[in-house]
């Protein structure tokens, strides 16, 4: 038995396929995973993203320390509840995990870790922090909700006291707010507008009982992952790890070079890794022929060498395969994919592949 | 759990057969398979008059989540395959003893009805899987 959600029971009594994912017993989907992503995409869905990692650090030196500890930079938020996506980097310019920073106050922030890598970056942080005395404090007891899909917010807006409810539903993308006990955030991993909601484990299932009630579908990672791959967003562990830059999984627009002497962990690699003409490229493939696309396959572009895939699968709302992948530095559109023995022709596209409901690439 | 259809033999890898009157055997995977494996989205047929040993890859069906191999449950030559899945592959999840059907073969002459498994012996076999 792996660790269970608050919404563990909601789950079960819902007859969701249960699959163990980073030690987590969650749920696969609760019937149909094509359902729950197409519903995403044209109505809303809910997914207990519980497992996920809420890490609150404080002190007075904090700023100067996410400076120092991520590749984005934190003095691109300026206001409270402003959220910032970036990558933690080791000292090789390798991505020891992928997060999501809220800036609370002044000195209080919030990152959101995946669950996978807890121990890691919890170990990481918690070294990389002793040296600015900032306390590194992980909120096990909290739970997270995100509602998905161009009706999410509407939806779920009744959840929230009504002293909070127009302000919730005046957050720009990328920004929260604390509503009660309930940190609201307009983010999410689907390409779909949406919420995510931070809250204490007690009213979890209160909150996901009436989500459904008012109609939101119930979504479990299936759909999380063909959502976040027809978004074109990255899945660490599988799009990028501690062998890979930000440079060569698409993440480069993440990294804030800008101002130059902002020393963080790793940016002397990433620079000379910049000026690199074989720099491999990271992006989204079409399959032109028949089949699916799947994780490692190998990619290979004629004349030119070879590269892999690491994020395939079936999208359901072109209803064509879809990945992502690393392929060698070059000009060229179009490559081939081995499966099976096989070589299927693909073409490579300009990502998002899906964006607010719509198909943003040519098919 | 639905009741399985009476009709059929089974093998342990959850594909069913049906022999049909002109001698040839129909061939797809069984309901639990199908629920397992998720909405399917492709399925990769073999050539007709394709020969294939018992055990061999016949097909493979892919879902959302994965690539399956669908293996031979007896040797023989294929006859007919079931051009409409590769339109509409979820008739593997709605019908997978009816439209569903993955391929129809010409058994060779050593076939043998006594290695497949009778319904209620499949049935006994879901039964443990479940516990």
């Amino acid at each position: 038995m792996g660790l269970r959600t608050p919404l563990h029971e909601q789950h079960v009594d819902a007859d969701a396929r249960i699959v163990d994912f980073g030690g987590w017993d969650m749920p696969l989907h609760y019937g149909s995973q094509k359902e729950e992503h197409l519903a995403v995409r044209q109505n809303a869905g809910a997914f207990d993203v519980s497992h996920m990692t809420i890490v609150d650090l404080s002190g007075a030196r904090v700023r100067e320390f996410l400076q120092y500890l991520v590749a984005n930079d934190v003095a691109r938020l300026k206001k409270y509840g402003k959220a910032l996506y970036t990558c933690m980097l080791n000292p090789a310019g390798g991505v020891i995990d992928d997060l999501i920073i809220y800036f609370v106050a002044d000195t209080e922030y919030r990152l959101v870790v995946n669950a996978a890598t807890r121990e890691k970056d919890l170990a990481w942080i918690t070294e990389q922090a002793a040296p600015f005395a900032v306390d590194v404090r992980e909120r096990a007891e909290l739970a997270m909700i995100a509602v998905q899909g161009p009706n999410a917010r509407d939806m779920a807006a009744p959840c929230i006291d009504a002293k909070w409810r127009d302000a919730a539903l005046a957050l720009k993308p990328f920004n929260g707010l604390q509503a009660g006990e309930l940190f609201v955030a307009r983010t999410g991993y689907t390409g779909e507008d949406g919420w995510e909601i931070v809250l204490p484990a007690a009213a979890a299932p209160a909150i996901w009982n009436s989500l459904l009630a008012a109609g939101v579908v119930p979504c479990g990672l299936g759909a999380r992952d063909t959502l976040r791959l027809e978004a074109a967003m990255n899945l660490y562990g599988s799009d990028m790890d501690e062998s890979i830059s930000p440079l060569e999984a698409g993440l480069g627009w993440t990294v804030a070079w800008e101002p130059a002497e902002r020393n963080f962990i790793g940016r002397p690699q990433l620079e000379m890794l910049r000026q690199s003409p074989d720099r491999r490229r990271f992006v989204g493939l079409l399959l032109e022929d028949r089949g699916v696309l799947r994780n490692h396959q190998k990619v290979i572009v004629d004349g030119i060498g070879e590269g892999e895939i690491t994020s395939g699968g079936f999208s359901p709302t072109i209803g064509r395969s879809i990945a992502l992948a690393r392929v060698p530095a070059g000009n060229y559109d179009r490559a081939q994919v081995e499966v099976r023995g096989k070589l299927l022709n693909v073409r490579i596209v300009k990502t998002p592949f899906v964006r607010n409901g719509k198909i943003r690439i040519d098919v | 759990m639905n009741e399985l259809p009476g009709d059929l033999l089974y093998t342990s890898d959850h594909e069913w057969l049906r022999r049909e009157d002109d001698g040839t055997v129909t061939i797809g995977i069984t309901d639990h398979a199908a629920t397992a494996l998720g909405d399917l989205v492709y399925v990769e047929l073999p050539e007709i008059e394709q020969e294939v040993d018992s055990g061999g890859e016949m097909a493979v069906v892919e879902s959302v989540k994965a690539a399956s191999d669908v293996y031979a449950p007896i040797s023989g030559n294929i006859v007919a395959i079931n051009e409409d899945l590769n339109d509409d592959p979820e008739k593997i999840n709605v019908e997978p003893y009816g439209e569903g059907w993955i391929v129809r073969m010409e058994p060779a002459d050593d076939f043998d009805e006594s290695e497949l498994l009778s319904p209620d012996a499949y049935q006994q076999l879901l039964d443990e899987l479940e516990d």
